[in-house]
């Protein structure tokens, strides 16, 4: 590489990655469930990236490859394989789910258990937390969410739906079923 | 009651996820059938809680400012090669005055060889010369206004009575195309020629008060009064630098 490629590389690699810092934070935040490991994380995962920036595809999703850095260095990283070790509850393999048959009470949630609910996804496993999170906290599609997660995209839809149901049943069972 | 088949579909509708025929499939649905537009209602208000839930960390803004150092540390790495465009033209300049002062240094010391050569070779003329001098005296006032008119300057010769010098005479001679005065002196056998220059007739950067070794003679130079001596011999060094000191006092 030249150094004029390298300079606007560099350049290239500020612009595109450090908009992204906050998300990037909060999601290894959520992954690690550990202030200091969330940062140690975020720095790996931009010097990674930086260093790495060079087989970065242009015009593929830049945003899904951050943050499949940043999942893959949380898998190697210590909480993160013993997080992967988790069992869930059904394989991604499993037929579809059911029809999900809640009353309108029971999937009400207002502001007031916001607590709860992010007690609730933070006891979610991993493959739950992750997919969910990437979903409606980062409002990726499905194909960036396979991206990052380097699976197919029917796994991501199979994940998703058993996530929403286990989170509200995790909701359910703090809230003593009083969920309105 | 919720209908199917739309239920199984409904969170890919909201994800935005389904194909465009069947979004709009479920559109009409949801406009017609009251229980499943209320599951949508209820589903969309738990993605947004689920969305304000999800975006609880925040990060130290510390930890962005050394990421971003972190950054420009990676480019800092590469500093010496990033910016070497921007070093390449003053340290091209470094090297060529470090060439040029190392050509002025061989050019000077060059030119003083041959200096120091010529006056060698003024020298070795004087002893295989049958007659040395032009003007032949043992006496400083016979030899010093013999120069007069001769020579563009004036110069003054010392009492050798009570030394082991003598004066054997002098005559002109020339350095560089300048005129100037050769001194003979004998001491225990060994001649020693003494020669006086105007400044100007001499580089300025040749080296002063120094003793030069050349072809086996020994050399000694020293300024007074604007004149340049040179004593050049092949007598012990000891006996140079006290005619010298002898010439530098004379009055």
């Amino acid at each position: 590489m030249s150094v004029a490629e390298e300079r606007l590389s560099a350049a290239s690699f500020e612009q595109l990655a450090m908009p992204l810092f906050d998300r990037l934070y909060n999601f290894a935040h959520w992954l690690s469930r550990n202030r200091d490991e969330a940062e140690d994380l975020v720095q790996e995962t931009y010097a990674k990236a930086l260093k790495g920036f060079a087989s970065f595809e242009p015009g593929t999703n830049f945003r899904a490859w951050m943050f499949r850095i940043l999942r893959n260095t949380f898998l190697n990283s210590r909480t993160g394989m013993k997080a992967a070790t988790v069992p869930i509850d059904s394989p991604d393999e499993d037929p579809a789910l059911p029809v999900e048959t809640e009353t309108p009470e029971t999937i009400l949630i207002d502001r007031a258990s916001e607590r709860i609910l992010q007690e609730a996804i933070e006891e979610l496993p991993l493959p739950y937390r992750e997919a969910l999170l990437l979903c409606e906290v980062e409002e990726m599609s499905y194909q960036e969410i396979a991206a990052a997660l380097a699976i197919p995209i029917g796994t991501v839809m199979s994940r998703l739906s058993r996530a929403r149901r286990a989170l509200r049943e995790l909701v359910r069972q703090k809230q003593g079923g009083n969920i309105r | 009651m919720i209908h199917e088949p739309w239920i199984g579909k409904l969170d890919a509708y909201l994800d935005g996820e389904l194909a465009s025929g069947e979004m709009q499939d479920l559109d009409r649905h949801l406009r017609e059938c009251p229980e499943c537009a209320a599951e949508s209602l209820r589903r969309v208000q738990w993605k947004r809680a689920i969305h304000s839930a999800g975006q609880r960390f925040v990060a130290d803004p510390a930890l962005r400012e050394r990421i971003r150092r972190q950054i420009s540390k990676g480019d800092g790495r590469r500093l010496s090669w990033r910016w070497w465009p921007a070093f390449a033209a003053p340290l091209l300049l470094l090297l060529l005055l470090a060439g040029a002062a190392l050509l002025q240094q061989n050019t000077r010391r060059t030119r003083n060889n041959q200096l120091v050569g010529e006056l060698v070779d003024l020298h070795v003329s004087v002893l295989a010369s049958a007659s040395p001098a032009d003007v032949v005296s043992t006496d400083r006032h016979t030899v010093k206004p013999w120069f007069e008119g001769k020579i563009p300057f004036t110069f003054n010769l010392p009492e050798l009575q009570g030394t082991s010098f003598e004066l054997v005479g002098g005559r002109v001679s020339y350095l560089q195309q300048s005129p100037g005065a050769e001194l003979i002196f004998r001491v225990r056998k060994h001649q020693i020629s003494v020669f006086i220059f105007q400044e100007r007739a001499v580089p300025s950067d040749l080296a002063r008060n120094v003793e030069i070794e050349a072809r086996s003679f020994h050399l000694e130079m020293f300024e007074r009064d604007g004149l340049r001596y040179f004593v050049i011999g092949d007598a012990a060094p000891e006996d140079l630098r006290a005619l010298s000191e002898l010439l530098k006092h004379a009055k």
